[in-house]
C-alpha cells in the first residue's frame, strides 16, 4: 500500500524516529540498534530497510559488519520544507507584538 | 526579541508554535478575538486582512478575506468551538468563498491556541492539527507560493503606520 520513500515518510514512524536519533549518537550496526529496542530483530531490520530506501540512512561494509550511517543532508530536507510556515508564524507574531506595544502606549 | 518556537511531530499531523509576548493576556487576547485587531496583524505583508464577520462563541465564526497586492481575494473562515475565557479557544480553520461555503478540496485544520500568564507576560501556543500529513504539506507549499516569506519583514515601515494613527 504505502509505497512513498522520503523523508517525511520516514519520520512518520515513533520506531524509525527513534532509530534515527541513536544514529544521531554514532553509526551502529543492526544488532546494536535492535538491543536498544522492546521488538524483534526482523521488526527493526524492516525499519532500518524502509530508513535506507528514504535515503536517511546508508549503510556500509566494514568488514563483517555493516554499519548504519545518518545522512544528514537528506533529513535537512524536512527542516527546509518547514522554513516557509516557520517564517509566516514569525511575520505574524512580530506584527502582532508592534500591535500590542502600540495598544499599550496609546 | 523573543523567539518563536516551532517543534514538528509529523506522525501525530502537528505542528506547534509557542511564543512569548511582552504584554497582558487580555490585550493579547483580545487581539486574538477581536475583528478590528486581528485585521491589523493576521496578514502577511503586503497582503490584509478584511473580517466580514466574526462571531466569537462556540458555534460562532470568522469570515475574513486576505487582499493581496494585485488584487487577489483569499477568502477563509475559523468555526469556533470551544473558547475558554481567557485561557483557550479551539475552531475549525478552512477556505472558502465569499459568502463563506467552505471549499473542501483544500486542506482544513483544527486549531487550539493556549494563553498561559508568566508575570506580565502572555505566552501563547499554537497547536495545529491536520487531517493528512498532505494538508501539512500543502499549507506549508501554498504559503511559500503566496509570497508569506518576504525577504525583510517591515518592521520600522509597520511601526510608524500604527503610530501615525
Amino acid at each position: 500500500m504505502e509505497t512513498r520513500r522520503d523523508v517525511f515518510q520516514a519520520i512518520a514512524d515513533p520506531t524509525r524516529r527513534n532509530i534515527l536519533a541513536k544514529l544521531m549518537q554514532k553509526p551502529q550496526n543492526l544488532n546494536s540498534i535492535a538491543e536498544q529496542f522492546d521488538m524483534s530483530r526482523q521488526a527493526i531490520s524492516l525499519h532500518v530497510k524502509i530508513l535506507t530506501e528514504c535515503g536517511v540512512i546508508s549503510i556500509n561494509q566494514e568488514g563483517r559488519e555493516r554499519y548504519c550511517n545518518l545522512q544528514l543532508e537528506k533529513l535537512a530536507e524536512v527542516a527546509d520544507w518547514l522554513e516557509p510556515f516557520k517564517k509566516m508564524w514569525e511575520e505574524k507574531f512580530n506584527r502582532l507584538d508592534d500591535l500590542l506595544n502600540n495598544l499599550k502606549t496609546n | 526579541m523573543t523567539k518563536t518556537i516551532i517543534t514538528e511531530i509529523l506522525a501525530k499531523k502537528k505542528l506547534k508554535v509557542v511564543r512569548t509576548f511582552n504584554a497582558s493576556r487580555e490585550l493579547v487576547w483580545k487581539a486574538w478575538t477581536e475583528s478590528k485587531l486581528l485585521d491589523q496583524w493576521w496578514a502577511p505583508k503586503p497582503w490584509k486582512a478584511k473580517t466580514t464577520y466574526l462571531d466569537f462563541r462556540p458555534g460562532g465564526y470568522w469570515l475574513y478575506c486576505m487582499n493581496g497586492p494585485e488584487g487577489e481575494q483569499h477568502w477563509a473562515r475559523a468555526d469556533y468551538r470551544k473558547i475558554v475565557l481567557l485561557d483557550s479557544f479551539e475552531g475549525d480553520d478552512s477556505f472558502c468563498d465569499e459568502e463563506g461555503n467552505i471549499n473542501h478540496d483544500t486542506p482544513g485544520m483544527r486549531w487550539k491556541v493556549n494563553f498561559a500568564k508568566i508575570a506580565s507576560m502572555t505566552r501563547v501556543e499554537v497547536e495545529i492539527t491536520f487531517k493528512t500529513e498532505e494538508d501539512l504539506k500543502k499549507i506549508v507549499e501554498m504559503g511559500f507560493k503566496e509570497g508569506f516569506t518576504a525577504a525583510h519583514d517591515n518592521l520600522d515601515e509597520l511601526l510608524i503606520e500604527l503610530t501615525s494613527k
